[in-house]
């Protein structure tokens, strides 16, 4: 191995290093029986008896599980709706559609979210579990297209043309033929909607109504009033499921290419 | 089954006339090739035979019905195209089964008719596989069987062979006379494969510029192409240069406009001497050895002209080298120049 290849790997090694052993040590923290992080350490499971027991942490989670989801299934629809009609037709100002579809990526959530607080007290739906779900879709809906639009990027419309020449209409074309072609698409993004979702903090934070938040709002209010290893529990919890579903959708998108 | 027919039919895609005044009957249980150079139109042709473009003006009647306006979905076509538009996410059997059911013939009758496509184009025991595991060559099949299995009124195949090679496309033009032969439909592809259309079709139409330049039966299309771009399109032609042309028994000239004369490469001799009849000097520029057959590249006063022999029937000419070629009178082509 040459030298330039063993200072890569271990800068690898290194970047691996610093994103993950926080939260290793949360993790291993929240089995410690410790409340002050001491060691040697102790295993032990009060943390998440502690946690299963806390009625806020639980309807916080309930509420951020179905504010994903409900974000999901609205976004992936939108989401796959408009892939279609971007791939399909062309139409004055599309390119313009598409550039800004994109700033939600782009403009710092901060931004964001004020402005959709702003926005939804001006017009009268205010705070609460209502605006939390439209700012997500509004959040989500990129990444739905995004993933989307790379799958058609690889579909024949020939097989549409096939398809109608074979005596199937709009409607049996889309069911069989094109959302079959793009349904590992559609699944990727939606498990990036569920994921923005239930990892969003900011734009919730700004559109949910006090006692009525989701979970990283509930974490980060906990963790101002002091803090209780209940948090390391929830949180690795959390982590676990939002690797798992990144995991998946990483897995079923490939990224755009092909497997 | 049935007749079609494209009554001066006329497409435009802006300011390009893709199809003008098209006028062309394809017999039922006909096999007709469209033929002609890329943007001759003859795609333009077949898409709008089959409904995905409508003519700007003009009428195409299929069977009884005019159907100009008609989407393709209802027009009852079968349609292969050339990169054979398989289903990949279907195996081989619910690719044919598709269009079946759609029309929900209902399950019995669509796997008897499933099992009866695969067996026409021999690939019965691959209903299973999907498209991704087959060959070239049995892609093609399959897309051959899942355009006929719903019994079109009219079979449309867009250069059905240009993605198999050269050994695979001749092997597969007998089999697709044969299936065509045996299911009886009316059937139009498109080529650009000159030999291709000879072998396989009873009636070709040459287009060029979205115009139908001629149409008939192969052996009339060669012998006595219409016009110039015709007789160089199918075939080749040795146009004979106009001051040679004294002297010369030739058929007379056509009614309108003016005439050129040709004659077709194989319908030369080579001699030493002039020869009894039609007869031009020549010099031998190379003989091309291909085997069995042997062309002969001639320089006729500036013209460029090939001879093509069995090779055996060529006597050894020294390049360069000042020859005679003579072809019977009635061998001369009268085409519009």
């Amino acid at each position: 191995m040459t030298l330039l290849a063993l200072a890569g790997r271990v800068w690898l090694g290194l970047v691996l290093l610093f994103l993950y052993a926080p939260i290793l040590m949360m993790a291993a923290m929240s089995f410690n029986a410790s409340p002050f992080y001491q060691l040697p350490f102790e295993f032990s499971t009060k943390w998440y008896a502690d946690m299963a027991g806390n009625d806020q942490i639980i309807d916080a989670a309930l509420r951020s599980v179905l504010i994903a989801f409900v974000v999901t299934a609205i976004a992936t629809a939108v989401g796959t709706a408009a892939s279609i009609a971007l791939f399909r037709y062309d139409f004055p100002g599309k390119r313009v559609l598409q550039v800004l579809l994109f700033p939600p990526i782009a403009i710092p959530w901060l931004i964001t979210g004020t402005a959709m607080l702003v926005f939804f007290f001006s017009i009268g739906i205010g705070r609460g579990t209502p605006a939390v779900i439209i700012g997500h879709v509004a959040l989500a809906l990129p990444y739905v297209i995004v993933t989307v639009t790379a799958r058609l990027s690889a579909f024949d419309v020939t097989l549409e043309e096939a398809a109608r020449s074979m005596g199937a209409g709009q409607w049996t074309v889309l069911r069989r033929v094109t959302l079959p072609f793009i349904a590992p698409g559609i699944v990727a993004g939606g498990l990036f909607a569920f994921a923005v979702s239930f990892d969003q903090f900011v734009v919730s934070y700004f559109l949910s109504k006090p006692g009525d938040t989701t979970l990283p709002v509930l974490i980060y209010t906990a963790i101002r009033k002091g803090f209780t290893p209940e948090i390391n529990a929830i949180s690795t919890i959390i982590i676990t499921v939002s690797m798992a579903v990144m995991f998946l959708a990483a897995r079923k998108s490939n990224f755009g290419g092909d497997r | 089954m049935s007749q079609v027919e494209t009554t001066r039919v006329t497409k435009s895609f802006g300011k390009t006339k893709a199809l003008d005044d098209v006028s062309l009957t394809f017999d039922d249980g006909g096999f007709f090739a469209l033929l002609g150079p890329s943007g001759s139109g003859k795609t333009t042709l077949l898409r709008t035979i089959a409904g995905f473009h409508f003519p700007d003006s003009g009428s195409i009647r299929v069977g009884e019905r005019n159907v100009e306006k008609v989407p393709v979905e209802k027009r009852d076509i079968g349609m292969m195209f050339q990169n054979y538009a398989l289903f990949p996410n279907l195996s081989v059997a619910d690719n044919i089964g598709f269009g079946l059911r759609v029309r929900k013939v209902g399950a019995t009758e669509e796997k008897r008719r499933i099992a009866e496509a695969l067996e026409l184009v021999q690939l019965r025991d691959l209903g299973n596989r999907m498209p991704a595991q087959l060959s070239g060559g049995q892609r093609q099949r399959v897309a051959l069987a899942r355009a006929f299995v719903t019994r079109p009124k009219v079979l449309l195949l867009d250069e059905p062979l240009s993605a198999l090679d050269k050994s695979l496309r001749i092997d597969m033009q007998v089999e697709l006379k044969r299936i065509q032969r045996e299911v009886g439909i009316t059937t139009i592809f498109v080529t650009h494969d000159q030999e291709e259309a000879l072998t396989l079709a009873d009636r070709i139409g040459i287009l060029r510029d979205g115009r139908l330049v001629q149409a008939g039966p192969p052996r009339e299309v060669y012998d006595r192409p219409a016009t110039a771009f015709a007789a160089g399109f199918l075939g080749d032609a040795n146009w004979i240069p106009e001051a040679l042309l004294g002297g010369l028994a030739l058929p007379a000239a056509l009614p309108f406009g003016p005439t050129r004369y040709a004659t077709r490469p194989e319908a030369l001799t080579i001699s030493a001497t002039r020869p009894e009849g039609n007869a031009l000097p020549a010099r031998l520029v190379s003989r091309v050895f291909a085997g069995a057959m042997a062309t002969l590249l001639l320089d006729v006063a500036g013209e460029p002209w090939k001879l093509i022999a069995r090779d055996r029937d060529i006597p050894a000419v020294a390049e360069g080298q000042e020859v005679w070629l003579g072809w019977a009178a009635g061998d001369t082509l009268a085409v519009a120049a």
